[in-house]
């Protein structure tokens, strides 16, 4: 029996902690200062948003813990000795290891910018941000305009979480539409105008000058760099991207680059020391991936690897086809595959939208193989098995689009767009698929 | 916009402000004829009783619960005389001629039974004499000001989609303040309805002139409840229609449930009771309906010709055939979110207090107890109903212990079909959720659990590991799953209690549940759940 300590009670230590109680009998402990107990963090928005109680972003019982022997420590780890293994807490105690693992996920990023550190400017990441939004932002009365520096993911999630409660919102994208580094154009402008439709203020192609202080040390104002404009607002939301949160290790012997530098295995250079999630950057990058992935379902994944080289056999972390999703106020996104921003010159693309502006997708295929490459999804709901098949099997675009009604996962009666989109496929493409009916049988053919 | 929105509460306010007061406010004359009529019918016998209390009632105008009080004391007062004098007889036919003329005063009977249809007879005032306007003030104005509250939201929720924004911080649905009168509302309604319709005569005959239209007969409080209950849904219906009018599911679902409700339990069987038909809902099933074998139903059912007979045989068929059938295909959904009066009570006026439903594993544990006891309760009394029926033995003959077939059929309909039903069932959304009844009380969903659970192409897929365990779809699960629990682990949902709603599905924003008839095969992924994504090696969960 070993004594295993993880840093960390989010995703990925979480899934490692409930992996490793599974395979063995190993005493487990983890430790967390942002709450005892784990929660989703994606749900936090909803908390503010009145859509649920923090309670309800708990998706284990408080007697969970106890019963499967996995012990809650509530502290912050100020450095890690990895010659006496051991990890110095700041409640002054100390807890040794026999293997630890670093789950310790991101950190909102900030760039330097004068006044970032005011009060009422904050990230939307921790727990303790969503308790200083509610601080600072609990009603357009107090807030009369909240500011929202980055167009990313959790940019636009804070901007519903303030539309919520009809706090006015200006948001500030630095690229010249909303998500362009990740989403094709027509997507980013079918999100850009669905921003616009909800009142949001949004400003393309701006950058946050400095955020101005008022009397008492709190964000009164932004200064937008490219036209010089003031902006009131009582909240400043900092939403530029995360980076992975291991100030702690530097001065450990633990191998650091942006994130603590793991192999394949999510090993550090130090012996009994891992690093999954957020905060593991790999040294080489895993297919098309990045080298740091800080996505919930590759914590996910790095969790259960580990879980596994530590009480059975030592595995690499093998992430199969990439997935994502994502939700932009009423707009569902969901990814499977690879459909990058810009088309590689190899790349056949198609995109079909419905006329109502809301729902449509974007095939990649190779141009000259016809090999089906990713597809995204709005306002559409899709089968992640049916796409993980089509990946695995290397089938083309065709097959795909044959089989688009196997794909489908919207609602019953929901109305049905796929023949829409074959028939433009064809009729851009020239070619003559027809559309084949949903089949069970093929649905479940392999599970 | 919003101040529309607030004109129609105040409205709305209004007419359950007067609908509230009318309720003590009732007024009497009770006539020399309708006395007589009313002696008779309810087979009164005692003479001590007629007498004091034609003497203090007849001709005279008073309160309802002056003319509550008058008979209720009389009943006491002259049943402690029959009694007294009852024990004292040795023939035994004249004590039991003597024990006869007491009338048994109990606090969930005697007001129903004997008061009622004396003041129901003998109603006067402004009420009966202006009926429509008071109509009007009650139902009228709850039902324009209710809908003028809500079809404002079209706009001011913003585009189409799940807008579920300030429900755990409003006291109307967290349980607060508006929650807890809502709550004291719901409960006092029930228990008049149940127990006291004899205070709540000013709303049933403000509805007299529309039960007269459609079955010709005089409006009771069962037509009261009938005329409210469809009233409720179709405005919250309507909400529904403006909350959910992205998701098609929802918008067919509440559309066919509502239809249910007003042609199956209102209109069909008012309308047959023009035609001298038995009073009969088609789409309630035993053992919900557990009183179908009771034999003052299945007698009336014989008597009344060929369609009572094919009720009688519908009925059954119902029960045996097309409810498991149907379970097996669509799973209970089919019953309990679109077909069932319970369900679509719950899925319209209870929708927004989906989220309050606990969802512990403890009360998932209460919940198999409780709901499987009230089947084996109701299954037993059945059993003992048919038993006591083909055996001719009159139902109040001692079986066993010196109970009767007639208490415990009293106390199921009592405890199970007035207080869990009813009064909990409903009166309680405010605090548990709007599937009490249907979680912990129906012994039809039950029955419909097994089935689903054990023999169904129904199930909830999760979608490969799209899952961010986020709990939108815990929290607006009105039956208290844990859906999360499942979907994180990349495990279809097949639980016994799943009524098929869709909320689950509609509040994910990630496009993870979807719910499917597809072969059982591959239904319960037990032996292999995997969350999609990891290549590595094969995962357990």
């Amino acid at each position: 029996m070993k004594n295993i300590v993880i840093i960390g009670n989010g995703i990925a230590g979480v899934t490692a902690a409930r992996h490793i109680r599974k395979k063995s009998n190993h005493s487990i402990t983890i430790i967390s200062s942002e709450t005892k107990y784990f929660f989703s963090r994606t749900a936090l928005m909803y908390v503010y948003m009145g859509h649920m109680k923090f309670e309800h972003t708990q998706p284990y019982e408080n007697w969970f813990w106890k019963k499967n022997r996995i012990d809650l420590i509530q502290a912050k780890v100020e450095n890690v000795n990895v010659e006496s293994k051991t990890l110095n807490l700041d409640n002054g105690e100390s807890v040794n290891y026999d293997k630890l693992i670093i789950a310790t996920g991101s950190k909102p990023n900030k760039f330097g910018w004068s006044g970032q550190d005011l009060k009422g400017v904050t990230g939307m990441y921790h727990k303790q941000d969503l308790e200083a939004i509610e601080k600072y932002a609990p009603n357009p009365k107090s807030c009369k305009r909240a500011v929202i520096v980055g167009g990313g993911l959790i940019g636009i999630e804070l901007a519903e979480m303030m539309h919520s409660r009809h706090i006015p919102v200006t948001f500030l994208v630095r690229e010249d539409s909303f998500w362009n580094g990740v989403l094709p154009q027509q997507e980013s402008e079918m999100i850009n105008k669905h921003i616009l439709e909800n009142g949001i203020d949004l400003r393309l192609s701006s950058n946050l000058k400095e955020i101005i202080s008022d009397e008492n040390g709190k964000a009164t104002a932004v200064i937008i760099e490219e036209t010089g404009e003031r902006i009131d607002c009582d909240l400043v939301g900092l939403t530029a991207g995360v980076s992975p949160n291991i100030d702690f290790l530097k001065d450990s012997k633990i191998e650091i680059g942006r994130g603590v530098k793991v192999n394949e295995y999510l090993e550090t250079n130090i012996p009994d020391v891992f690093a999954i999630g957020d905060c593991a950057e790999q040294h080489e990058a895993i297919g098309l991936r990045r080298p740091i992935e800080a996505v919930w379902y590759t914590g996910r994944m790095m969790g259960e690897t580990v879980a596994e080289t530590i009480c059975n056999e030592r595995k690499a972390y093998q992430p199969g086809h990439w997935f994502n999703s994502a939700k932009f106020f009423d707009i569902e996104y969901q990814t499977y595959g690879w459909v990058w921003a810009k088309q590689a010159e190899e790349e056949g693309r198609f995109y079909w939208e419905h006329e109502n502006g809301k729902i449509g997708i974007h095939i990649n295929y190779n141009k000259t193989s016809r090999e089906f490459l990713g597809i995204n999804t709005f306002g559409i709901r899709m089968r992640h098995e049916f796409f993980d098949r089509a990946l695995t099997d290397r089938q083309n675009v065709e097959f795909v689009l044959k089989h688009l009604a196997d794909a489908n996962f919207d609602p019953e009666f929901y109305k049905k767009h796929e023949k829409a989109i074959v028939d433009q496929f064809n009729a851009e493409n020239n070619t003559n698929i027809k559309l084949l009916k949903m089949s069970w049988k093929r649905i479940f053919q392999r599970s | 916009m919003k101040i529309i929105k607030h004109i129609g509460l105040a409205i709305c306010l209004l007419g359950f402000t007067v609908f509230t007061i009318s309720i003590f406010t009732g007024e009497n004359h009770v006539s020399k004829p309708v006395f007589d009529n009313w002696i008779s019918s309810s087979k009164i016998k005692s003479s001590i009783f007629i007498e004091k209390t034609e003497s203090e009632v007849v001709g005279k105008t008073m309160s309802t619960s002056e003319l509550t009080s008058i008979i209720m004391s009389n009943a006491k007062s002259s049943g402690e005389i029959h009694k007294t004098k009852a024990e004292s007889i040795e023939d035994p036919d004249k004590k039991n001629e003597e024990w006869a003329k007491v009338i048994w005063v109990k606090w969930n009977s005697t007001y129903k039974d004997y008061v009622y249809p004396l003041v129901r007879e003998s109603v006067t005032g402004w009420v009966p004499k202006n009926q429509s306007l008071f109509f009007l003030f009650t139902f009228g104005f709850a039902i324009i000001g209710g809908l003028i509250y809500i079809l404002p939201d079209y706009k001011l929720l913003g585009p189409a989609g799940i807008k579920n924004n300030g429900i755990f911080q409003h006291s109307a649905t967290n349980r607060g303040v508006i929650g807890m009168v809502a709550f004291a509302f719901f409960v006092g309604f029930y228990i008049a309805l149940y127990f006291f319709p004899n205070y709540l005569v000013n709303p049933i005959v403000s509805v007299d002139f529309i039960s007269k239209s459609i079955s010709g007969g005089s409006s009771s409080q069962w037509f009261l409840y009938g005329f409210m209950y469809c009233s409720v849904m179709t405005v919250f219906a309507i909400r529904m229609f403006i909350k959910y009018r992205h998701n098609k599911y929802q918008m067919v679902r509440t559309s066919v449930v509502l239809f249910f409700q007003i042609a199956f339990a209102f209109l069909i069987p008012e309308i047959l009771v023009r035609f001298n038909q038995p009073w009969f809902d088609f789409k309630n099933a035993w053992p919900l309906d557990y009183d179908f074998f009771f034999s003052s139903n299945l007698d009336g059912l014989v008597d009344s010709g060929n369609l009572g007979v094919f009720m009688l045989v519908w009925g059954i068929v119902l029960t045996l055939i097309i409810v498991p059938i149907m379970v097996y295909f669509f799973g209970k959904r089919w019953y309990c979110s679109w077909v069932c009066g319970c369900g679509g009570l719950a899925e319209t006026l209870g929708d927004p207090y989906r989220q309050l439903s606990d969802k512990s594993l403890l009360s998932w544990k209460i919940e198999r107890w409780v709901i499987h006891g009230v089947l084996v309760f109701a299954v037993l009394m059945t059993g003992l109903t048919l038993y006591t029926y083909f055996a001719e033995l009159e139902n109040w003959k001692e079986l066993a212990f010196g109970i009767t077939a007639y208490d415990i059929q009293s106390s199921y309909g009592f405890l199970i079909g007035s207080i869990f039903s009813g009064v909990i069932g409903t009166g309680f959304y405010p605090i548990l959720g709007n599937r009490v009844w249907c979680r912990f009380g129906c012994p039809l969903a039950a029955y419909m659990g097994i089935v689903q659970k054990f023999k169904s192409r129904f199930r909830i897929t999760t979608n490969g590991g799209q899952c961010i365990s986020c709990g939108n779809c815990s929290t607006y699960c009105e039956q208290g799953i844990d859906v999360r629990a499942y979907a994180q682990k990349g495990q279809n949902i097949v639980r016994a209690s799943c009524v098929g709603c869709g909320v689950c599905s509609a509040v994910c924003p990630r496009g993870v549940l979807k719910l499917e008839n597809g072969p059982e095969e591959g239904r319960i992924k037990s032996d292999d759940p995997i969350v999609f994504g990891n290549d590595g090696f094969k995962i357990n969960h």
